[in-house]
């Protein structure tokens, strides 16, 4: 239908007002893109969008039969995670000399978003792999450390950030784990809480102070084999969402690790997890975003189907008015997702626009799971329907890889120095 | 032998889509719907692609015939391992009324150009259901034909076929040069791995036109209405065999 609007305007050509929504791939003959072109954000690579493609079909056929057992059982399935590794899922920016896809950060956020709106908990692992373990060592590794992890990153070791302690939460650096030096090794005492993927890691990235006097400046990040003496990985936390994905207590007596296992330089420690937490939070802007999008893919054609009063329910304007609010901050929180990730690639600053992605889609996440198991009536509120996991998945969103007020903090710093004249 | 193996790929409507008809009763919509290599095909170009990995075979050549849009087609069954692909172009006009029996002259002639040792094709396409491209193809190139494969075995100068027929299983011995199709059972295609797309990108994608294979694209069929099937009505349930032959007579069944 075209639609001219006042005079004043030229009509749009009929292409430009077809609706690209992303769930599928228009059957347009191919046009020759004009000189300067000003693409949508949501305009992909043929890689990106076969990348996609594959993504969505294998975690339709392999990791969706599993969900809800993973999530009762609370337990990831180590067939799941296997899959992950052959899908090549697990080093989507490594090097293919290491055994990686070598394909750019923008392809691991489609990633990301796509196993999310599968499970949620499938999709941090694979962000946690990528975003956080396989950045840091390809940035910061000397080739003897690439060499050492980077090929068993990508085809079969899961890797675990170790950052947060019981009394440093928010308040990172205030952590308590001490790294003392002897020679040519240290000795790691403390505890770390909330680790993810600990109890299928085979490698952790631990954040210790080497000098507690220099207060932050002592941060140094260490590289631990898992069966390390003296590491012991404790029980998983019983959790309300994400319950496959595991979340342990880490305690560290006496754990030795030579000093070529440091990763970066001494006392960097600090620089390197605010950098990390940057990017990683645009791997859980994805995440949030797949929960909101496949909890709502799931919903709406409930409401098609559902009739009562003699019409589909989708067809009450109420209903239809919170729909498209809610379809309509998905939307927004897709294009600050895609939008913060293409900064980064660019190499432009994109931290204030990373927090707000972050910041956003959690809530947006929130906002969706919620109206949807209101959409869903009863059968919502039951577990024979996918609907209430996403629910008690999205609420984490607004908590980890920094709190919604963290991010709006930071935000805010920004600003600040924008307005600074 | 050559050792090459030519896999013909269709680019169909995603097989999870509802399918719409147009208006105008001319066909399906097909714009801004998903589409996706066919299924049967997918199970092609993994048998192909086994065969190679079992050093049966030396190459695997993806084929599909269509307007631009079927390169996606294409890189697909090259991100499955495929090693090359060949664009068979047709315009989106002739597309519409391209059928079997073109399919079939345009693989016939290909094949003899690259000197295809196997041909392997999808049973049938999920759109259109013919189940002819691979039985034509075998008549046009005066080759033999395992159609309905569940179970292939390549051996020197022959292929073991087991097809799935009415009655159960048959087994069959054909020489090579042959056309095979597959059909549901014969293998589990693989998805495509994130590193395997990356390679696809640097296989070449050869571009021929239907004329240069001396192909005639004029259709002797031509479509004259697409309807839907018909609703499905509300059955009756009846307390007797009486009642149920008198229904029957009385809806002029019997």
């Amino acid at each position: 239908m075209l639609t001219c609007w006042a005079s004043r305007h030229p009509c749009v050509p009929w292409a430009a007002l077809r609706s690209r929504s992303t769930a599928s791939l228009p059957d347009v003959p191919s046009q020759q893109p004009p000189a300067v072109s000003f693409a949508p954000l949501q305009t992909f690579s043929e890689e990106e969008g076969m990348m996609r493609e594959a993504v969505q079909k294998y975690a339709r056929d392999c990791i969706a039969p599993y969900v809800s057992k993973m999530d009762e059982e609370s337990a990831m399935d180590p067939a799941v995670i296997k899959s992950l590794f052959d899908q090549g899922l697990m080093g989507i920016e490594i090097d293919p000399e290491y055994g990686g896809t070598g394909s750019t950060f923008f392809s691991s956020i489609l990633v990301i978003e796509e196993l999310a709106k599968v499970d949620a908990s499938v999709a941090v692992l694979c962000d946690i792999q990528n975003t956080l373990i396989n950045t840091l060592l390809s940035n910061l590794g000397t080739p003897q450390q690439k060499e050492q992890y980077l090929s068993r990153l990508s085809t079969d070791t899961v890797g675990s950030f170790c950052l947060s302690e019981a009394e440093a939460g928010s308040d990172a650096f205030a952590l308590k784990t001490r790294a003392e030096k002897h020679k040519d090794y240290y000795v790691i005492n403390g505890s770390k809480m909330w680790i993810s993927n600990a109890e299928h890691a085979g490698v952790f990235l631990v954040m210790a102070n080497v000098d507690p006097a220099a207060g932050y400046r002592g941060i140094t990040c260490f590289m631990v084999d898992r069966d390390t003496e003296g590491m012991a990985i404790g029980k998983k936390e019983n959790k309300l969402g994400l319950r496959a994905s595991s979340t342990c207590p880490l305690n560290f007596d006496n754990v030795k690790v030579p000093e070529k296992n440091i990763l970066g330089q001494v006392g960097h420690g600090y620089k390197y997890a605010i950098g990390m937490l940057n990017e990683g939070r645009i791997g859980i802007a994805a995440q949030m975003l797949g929960v909101a999008q496949g909890c709502f893919d799931h919903t709406i054609p409930y409401t098609q189907q559902r009739i009562q009063f003699g019409q589909r329910i989708f067809d009450f304007q109420g209903l239809q008015h919170q729909i498209s609010h809610v379809a309509t901050q998905i939307e927004a929180a897709r294009l600050l997702t895609y939008n913060a990730a293409r900064l980064k690639e660019a190499g432009r600053p994109f931290i204030k626009e990373a927090c707000m992605a972050k910041y956003f889609t959690s809530e947006v996440a929130t906002l969706t799971t919620s109206k949807c198991i209101e959409w869903m009536g009863g059968v919502g509120f039951t577990k024979d329907y996918p609907i209430e996991k996403y629910y008690r998945d999205c609420k984490i969103g607004t908590i980890y890889e920094g709190t919604t007020n963290i991010q709006l903090s930071t935000m805010a710093k920004y600003i600040d120095k924008e307005y600074d004249h | 032998m050559s050792g090459r193996v030519l896999v013909g790929v269709k680019r169909v409507i995603d097989y999870a889509v509802k399918i719409r008809v147009k208006p105008d009763h001319s066909g399906v919509v097909t714009e801004g719907v998903k589409h996706s290599m066919n299924p049967f095909c997918e199970i092609a170009v993994e048998e192909a692609v086994k065969m190679k990995e079992k050093k049966l075979i030396k190459e695997v050549v993806a084929v599909s015939c269509g307007p631009q849009q079927v390169q996606e087609t294409i890189r697909t069954a090259l991100a499955m391992g495929a090693d090359r692909g060949i664009h068979v172009e047709v315009s989106a006009k002739e597309y519409e009324s391209l059928g079997p029996l073109q399919v079939s002259k345009i693989l016939a002639a290909l094949a003899k150009k690259e000197e295809a040792q196997l041909i392997i094709l999808g049973k049938q396409a999920i759109d259109g259901d013919c189940n002819q491209t691979g039985q034509m193809t075998a008549a046009l190139l005066d080759w033999p034909q395992g159609t309905f494969a569940s179970e292939v075995t390549l051996e020197a100068g022959h292929v073991k076929v087991v097809r799935e027929i009415d009655g159960g299983l048959e087994t069959i011995k054909i020489n090579t040069p042959a056309v095979l199709t597959a059909d549901l059972r014969l293998n589990t295609p693989r998805y495509a791995t994130l590193p395997n797309i990356m390679k696809a990108k640097k296989k070449k994608i050869a571009n021929v036109k239907p004329a240069d294979l001396g192909v005639e694209l004029a259709s002797k069929l031509q479509v004259l209405r697409v309807d839907e099937p018909p609703q499905r009505e509300a059955g009756v349930k009846v307390e007797s065999v009486d009642d149920l032959v008198g229904k029957l007579k009385e809806a002029g069944r019997i």
